[in-house]
Order: C-alpha cells, then sequence, then structure tokens
C-alpha cells in the first residue's frame, strides 16, 4: 500500500479548493484552505474537535455556502452548482443512516427514492447489494435487527446507489468492533478501485494511515497534507497518532 | 468492601438478550474499563448499576448497598454521565460549567481550580462565552464531559465519555480521570475505543452481553498465546491474502501500514525466507509484536465479530 502505487496514473482532480473560508459572525471555522483530491484516492481529513472539518464537508456536499475562496467538486462550481453536486456525491455518517423501523429491502428501496432512480434501477441495486453485504437471507428482517458491523456496511451501499463518483465518509467506523472496523476498510478499498474518490474523516489514527494522503486542520487552517509515510517522516514520529499528537497540540 | 459488586446479572428487552450473566467487581479506587463495541450491553449494565434499571436476575451491589432497594442512598454518593449528556443550549460554555457546579453545591475555592483544570483538559477555554447549541459535536461532548467532572463523588460511572472526541482531548480526557482517582474516586468508565483499555488499572472486555475477559491490561496481554509478529510489505493487502492462505498462521489483521499475524508455533528463519520468496518480494520486513488489546479481544471473541462472513 505504498502511496506511488495507489496514485492514480491520470491524477484527474475530483474535489478542489482553494482558499476556501467559512466565517459565523466574527469566527473563522475554515481559514483559506485549499487542497485537491485526486479521483480514486482515499483522501483522510482529521483534525481536532472544532477544527472546521464538519464545516469543510458541509461547503464541499453543497449544504453550506463558504464566505470567501474558490471550490468544485466532481468538475462544479460549489457556489452556483450545488445542486449538481449534490447528485454526484455520496454521504455517510454514523449518525445518520439508516431507519431501525424499516426492513433491510425498504431502506435500500428509501434511498434508492431519494436519489430518484427508477424502479427497475433500484431493484437491480438492491439485490446487488444485499449480494455484497451478505445479507440475502435477511432482506426483509427490520434493520435494527442487524449488528452494528452490517448496518454500517449496508448503509455505505446506500450511500452509493445512485452510482456517485465522490464519497464523504464522516467518522464512518465509530463505536463497532476492531474487526468489522477492518472489513469496512476492505469496501472503502473496493470502492475506490472502481475509480470511486473517498473522503473520509476519523478519530482512529490507524485509519490515517489506511489513507492515501491526511490532511490535517488545526484551528480552522490546513496544517498538514502529505501521505501517512512522508508526514511520519518529516516529524520523525513512528505512526499517525504521535504525528496528530505533536501537530495538534503544538 | 468493592465500590460495585455484580452478580450473575441478566438483562433482557423483549426477546433480546441485552446483558446475559456478567459477574464483575469494581474495587476501591480503581479505575475500571468496560471495553466493547456499540450493542455489547455496556449501557445496560451501567444504567442498572446507576439503579435506572431492574436486574432481570442476579444483583448489583453499590458501596454494599443493593440496587433494586437503596436507591436513594445509592444515588447520593455516584455521579454518572449517560450517553446522551443534556446541556443548556442557550447557555455558554462558561455558563453550563457554573451552572453545573451550583448544582452540585461544588465549593468556591475547589471550583476555579476544577475549571481551570476542565478548560485545560477540553481546550474550551477560547469558547468561554461561545453558546453550547453553537458548538461543535465533538465540542459539545467534551463541555458535557467538563460539566459532569465538576464535582466529585465517591463513585463515578461515565457512559462512552470520549465517543467521537479526537484523539489528543481523549489523552487529556484520561489524565483528568486518573486525577480524579488519585483524589479517591472509584471510577468505571465504558468505551469502544480498545486502546483506552491501556489506560485503567482492571478491565472487563464486553461482547454481545457477556464478558469475553477480565484482569489488569497487561495480564491480559499475557494471556495472548500465538507468536505474534508485524510484517511490512510494498502492498500490505495483498501480503495479508498471502498470510490468511498459509496453514501456519492463526490469524491476520491490518494495523495501519502494517500487517500483524499471529502463527500457531513461532516460525524459523528458514520460513521467513521462504515466504519472502513466496510473496514475489512483497514482505519486506518482520519483527516480533507484543500483542495490543486489540490483539487479545479479537482472540477472544474469536469468529463472533459482525466483520465475519455470516451473522
Amino acid at each position: 500500500m505504498t502511496t506511488n502505487d495507489a496514485k492514480p496514473m491520470t491524477r484527474q482532480i475530483s474535489v478542489k479548493t482553494e482558499k476556501l473560508t467559512r466565517r459565523f459572525g466574527k469566527f473563522t471555522a475554515v481559514d483559506r484552505v485549499s487542497i485537491e483530491v485526486y479521483q480514486g484516492e482515499i483522501f483522510g481529513f482529521l483534525g481536532a474537535n472544532g477544527a472546521g472539518k464538519t464545516t469543510m464537508i458541509r461547503m464541499l456536499c453543497g449544504l453550506l455556502a463558504p464566505s470567501e475562496g474558490s471550490g468544485s467538486v466532481a468538475g462544479y462550481d460549489i457556489y452556483r452548482q450545488s445542486e449538481a453536486i449534490k447528485r454526484r456525491i455520496g454521504y455517510m455518517s454514523q449518525k445518520f443512516s439508516l431507519y431501525d423501523d424499516l426492513t433491510i429491502s425498504e431502506n435500500i428501496e428509501f434511498y434508492g427514492g431519494v436519489y430518484g432512480l427508477s424502479r427497475a434501477l433500484i431493484r437491480e441495486r438492491k439485490e446487488a447489494l444485499i449480494r455484497q453485504v451478505g445479507l440475502e437471507a435477511f432482506a426483509d428482517k427490520l434493520t435494527r435487527e442487524l449488528p452494528l458491523g452490517f448496518k454500517q456496511r449496508l448503509a455505505l451501499g446506500c450511500a452509493l446507489l445512485h452510482d456517485p463518483p465522490i464519497i464523504f465518509l464522516d467518522e464512518p467506523t465509530s463505536g463497532v468492533d476492531p474487526e468489522a472496523r477492518r472489513s469496512f476498510w476492505d469496501l472503502i478499498y473496493q470502492t475506490v478501485a472502481l475509480g470511486k474518490t473517498v473522503f473520509v474523516t476519523t478519530h482512529f489514527m490507524d485509519e490515517a494511515e489506511y489513507c492515501h494522503r491526511v490532511s490535517i486542520m488545526r484551528e480552522g487552517k490546513l496544517i498538514a497534507l502529505d501521505t501517512p509515510a512522508k508526514l511520519k517522516q518529516h516529524y520523525g514520529k513512528s505512526n499517525m497518532q504521535d504525528v496528530f499528537v505533536a501537530l495538534v497540540k503544538e | 468492601m468493592n465500590a460495585i459488586e455484580i452478580k450473575e446479572f441478566h438483562k433482557s428487552y423483549g426477546t433480546v438478550e441485552a446483558v446475559r450473566g456478567v459477574s464483575l467487581e469494581v474495587k476501591r479506587g480503581e479505575l475500571f474499563g468496560l471495553i466493547g463495541p456499540d450493542g455489547a450491553g455496556k449501557t445496560t449494565l451501567l444504567r442498572a448499576i446507576c439503579t435506572l434499571l431492574l436486574p432481570d436476575r442476579g444483583s448489583i451491589l453499590v458501596d454494599g448497598l443493593d440496587t433494586t432497594r437503596e436507591v436513594a442512598r445509592i444515588r447520593s454518593i455516584l455521579g454518572y454521565m449517560p450517553q446522551r449528556f443534556s446541556l443548556y443550549q442557550d447557555l455558554s460554555v462558561e455558563q453550563n460549567l457554573r451552572f453545573f457546579a451550583d448544582l452540585f453545591q461544588v465549593p468556591e475555592k475547589e471550583r476555579e481550580r476544577r475549571l481551570e483544570q476542565l478548560y485545560h483538559f477540553s481546550r474550551l477555554a477560547p469558547f468561554k462565552k461561545r453558546l453550547a447549541g453553537a458548538l461543535s459535536g465533538g465540542m459539545k461532548q467534551k463541555l458535557a464531559l467538563s460539566c459532569a467532572l465538576i464535582h466529585t463523588p465517591a463513585i463515578l460511572v461515565l457512559d462512552e465519555p470520549t465517543y467521537g472526541v479526537d484523539p489528543v482531548s481523549r489523552q487529556e480526557f484520561w489524565d483528568i480521570l486518573r486525577l480524579i482517582r488519585e483524589e479517591g474516586a472509584s471510577i468505571l468508565v465504558s468505551t469502544a475505543y480498545m486502546d483506552e483499555a491501556d489506560l485503567c488499572d482492571r478491565v472487563a472486555l464486553f461482547f454481545r452481553g457477556r464478558i469475553a475477559g477480565v484482569g489488569a491490561p497487561e495480564a491480559l496481554k499475557d494471556r495472548y498465546r500465538y507468536p505474534l509478529y508485524r510484517l511490512e510489505a510494498k502492498d500490505v493487502r495483498r501480503l495479508r491474502d498471502f498470510f490468511r492462505s498459509l496453514p501456519e498462521v492463526q490469524s491476520t489483521q491490518l494495523f495501519g501500514d502494517a500487517l500483524h499475524v499471529s502463527f500457531k508455533r513461532p516460525p524459523d528463519s528458514r520460513q521467513w525466507s521462504e515466504w519472502q520468496a513466496a510473496s514475489s518480494g512483497n514482505l519486506t520486513t518482520w519483527s516480533p509484536q507484543p500483542p495490543s488489546i486489540e490483539d487479545v479481544f479479537l482472540a477472544l471473541i474469536g469468529g463472533e465479530a459482525d466483520g465475519g462472513e455470516s451473522i
């Protein structure tokens, strides 16, 4: 998993921002952040609580207008084309995922409907997704009966139902057991192998090591952006946990 | 007398058995961790300890008092921070802290010292005047924690206090817990972060309503019986597929950019050279690796985890 192997040949840009800024009153939540994320890349987005990660993601998803700076997602402008962006991204977090009191099948149909897919397409992708997650025998069971690890894989599948080129994962693995956490990352790797771009936030520093490149925010500013290997080398640390602590505590 | 004593505790919700026969004791002055993923039954157990839930079977004593009968007395010596702790959204950070200090009648002198400590750990000092409702999710969690820690009851029960909290603040939060323990409190804290086990005096590894192992973190690690190695490779996922297929291998786990492989018996140097050749040079380095609590947990729960092929 060295980064050179993982970088796409074409380096087509999926997400690009220049001096992107968002203020809330006198408070600057995101302060002149410039990034480029390439197609097929797993881009890790780290930072202490309140560093501005969520504000940044909301701007990129077309949910919040920036105060200044520019940005594009999947080639669309984040100021003027937020509706086009919303159709081309997937979003999953642990907090906003599946409806517990719908069956697995109903959840998938619901998401398919939200994304405006045809009935035929929903049926086709539903079957593929249920097979992929290994839930053939449970399609008509209530989602609440599923172990959390399955729920999370299913939630990722739902977020990918409309086949978006870019997916945002906001702390997708909090609370699952370690084995399920790793099997979720296998799924992320399968997703980027299809050419999709994955933008992921996490508080697990071992997961930061799974990313092709990692960015770290502090007090609204981007303070580091590189491959995990180069960050560790640059700061003379043996793991990302130590890199993170050194940078954020500074 | 133990701070908390649990005997054969059972609790079901309808047909779901949330906790299936748990016996535990938390000693006086101990920092005890209940470690397990979501859905393991941690909250059910903690709520029963805090007199908020009756056992179906079994018993719980808090400071020698029965949780089913001595509710008022237990509540006077026990502090509880539930997963969803209420803050006043329209009060500022500082006002929330002072409100809880008033509520718990924290003495004036004690109060300033504690506030300073809590601001230090939470890094909330620059946000003193911000309304709680306008904080980010993780910052709200830190403020809730701070409010729960403003007073120090004899026994403190915290349900996943570090959920969603960043690694730096988590570290500092645990420093505070140790300070409170040194002041004489007994603390029971639940978490899904396996690495936090190492910060506890003793832990119980909790999975699917049962205890899979209990003891000091080091003692639990000593019980890990498979020789464990840390391997590095050019392509670590491909290397995992290779080692997974070997009969000598007990288990493989990705750990960041490395692979942890446990073997049924210690491999010799001839085997390592063979594997290096067989992996077409993909395997670059290997060295013995002390097991982490995560390794121990994975070994103890065996094939029962959610990541398995079938439910």
